[in-house]
């Protein structure tokens, strides 16, 4: 057992995994794909700006996947690898990435569930590599914030919770 | 499980509010949201039932603004207190970073406070996690109350401490918020650690900040 890991997003993480999320948008005609990681973080997002809270969205998504998880076991099913939100104009599609990360496709009438399934089926492969990679190189370990940060996240913490 | 993302230059951190049902959890976030500067907060989302009690937790991210380039960001959760809501309770402590147990100093709580402790000990471990090596504090909130039970009952009951195992650690440790107590000790040969604790009346807000603001000193520190 361990005490909490962390881990990192670097800067080519984000850009292959642009690429792929801007693919997947043209292809299934789209409007926006987020990554979230299971634990409620934002790690990534493509397409038209949402117009929506991500902070709040990356919450409610990562506890929206967890209960269906759940709710899988319960029916003796290992996981429930996709999930679909169906609204009158917009909806949701969301895919398992590697089993740590959630990629969720918000899209309208201008597109089918089919073709949206169709064409995230084509990138959770190389998304599940690129992730499966990151956390390999998060467990070898790696350098973390720089020198000086943590002393000026505490003088942060202490004018904005009070000293 | 703290996130750095250097693409969009953020660090978040998830802090789980932990304890036993009508304890305070909420107020405490409630006090937070209302007394944190508005350009530091986000919408706070409580997923309650009809009658205010949490059915699967409240949530509220703070801003500590730009750190060295990184906006530096703490996820706020609390899990809803019922023993049987342990489900929503395990999923909640997925990825976190540091905890707050909120314990009840009413007398007659002290029977659902150690039940919770003891539960969350269990869920952390079957995440593969060690409360003992992580982030954690114990407020003892409703301190106003005249059924409160006295601080060293509850300590006694709450946080006797453990076993020191790693031989780095054991040299004795002073506890920074107060004065004459120690977090780590020899006690007849024995070196024992305990966790932190603060007392509290969240409704006031008493305590709450000062709680908040030793969870995220611990947490931040975890990051370098």
């Amino acid at each position: 057992m361990s005490g909490a890991s962390s881990w990192s997003f670097r800067e080519e993480d984000a850009g292959k995994i642009g690429i792929l999320l801007n693919g997947l948008l043209r292809e299934a005609n789209a409007r926006t794909a987020l990554l979230v990681d299971r634990t409620g973080q934002m790690l990534a997002t493509a397409g038209e700006e949402p117009r929506f809270d991500p902070v709040a969205f990356a919450s409610l998504t990562a506890a929206d996947f967890s209960a269906n998880d759940q709710l899988a076991r319960m029916l003796g099913e290992n996981e429930f690898a996709a999930l679909f939100h169906q609204g009158e104009k917009d909806s949701l599609y969301l895919a398992d990435v590697a089993r740590r990360v959630i990629l969720v496709v918000l899209f309208d009438n201008r597109t089918t569930l089919g073709l949206v399934k169709l064409r995230v089926r084509n990138v959770q492969e190389e998304l599940s590599a690129i992730f499966i990679a990151m956390f390999a190189r998060e467990a070898a370990g790696e350098r973390r914030v720089e020198s000086g940060f943590l002393g000026e996240a505490e003088d942060e913490i202490d004018k904005l919770f009070g000293s | 499980m703290s996130l750095i993302n250097y693409a969009s230059r953020e660090i978040n951190c998830k802090l789980v509010y932990y304890g036993p049902g009508l304890g305070g959890k909420t107020t405490n976030l409630e006090y937070i949201y209302e007394k944190v500067a508005p350009a530091s907060k986000g919408k706070m989302i409580s997923l309650a039932t009809e009658t205010e009690r949490t059915l699967f937790f409240d949530f509220l991210p703070v801003d500590l603004g730009t750190i060295r380039g990184f906006k530096t960001r703490f996820h706020l959760y609390t899990v809803p207190g019922q023993v049987y809501y342990n489900a929503s309770r395990k999923l909640i402590l997925k990825g976190v970073d540091g905890v707050v147990f909120v314990a009840d100093s009413q007398m007659e709580r002290m029977e659902a406070n150690v039940e919770s402790m003891q539960n969350l000990y269990d869920n952390m471990t079957q995440h593969g996690l060690d409360l003992t090596r992580l982030p954690f504090i114990i407020q003892y909130n409703k301190r106003d109350l005249p059924n409160a039970a006295p601080l060293p009952q509850l300590q006694e009951s709450l946080n006797p401490g453990w076993q020191v195992e790693d031989p780095a650690r054991m040299r004795p440790q002073a506890d920074p918020n107060r004065q004459g107590e120690m977090l780590i000790q020899e006690v007849d040969g024995i070196w024992v650690e305990r966790v932190p604790y603060f007392e509290a009346v969240a409704l006031r807000g008493d305590g709450v900040f000062d709680t908040l603001r030793a969870i995220s000193k611990l947490v931040l520190k975890t990051l370098g």
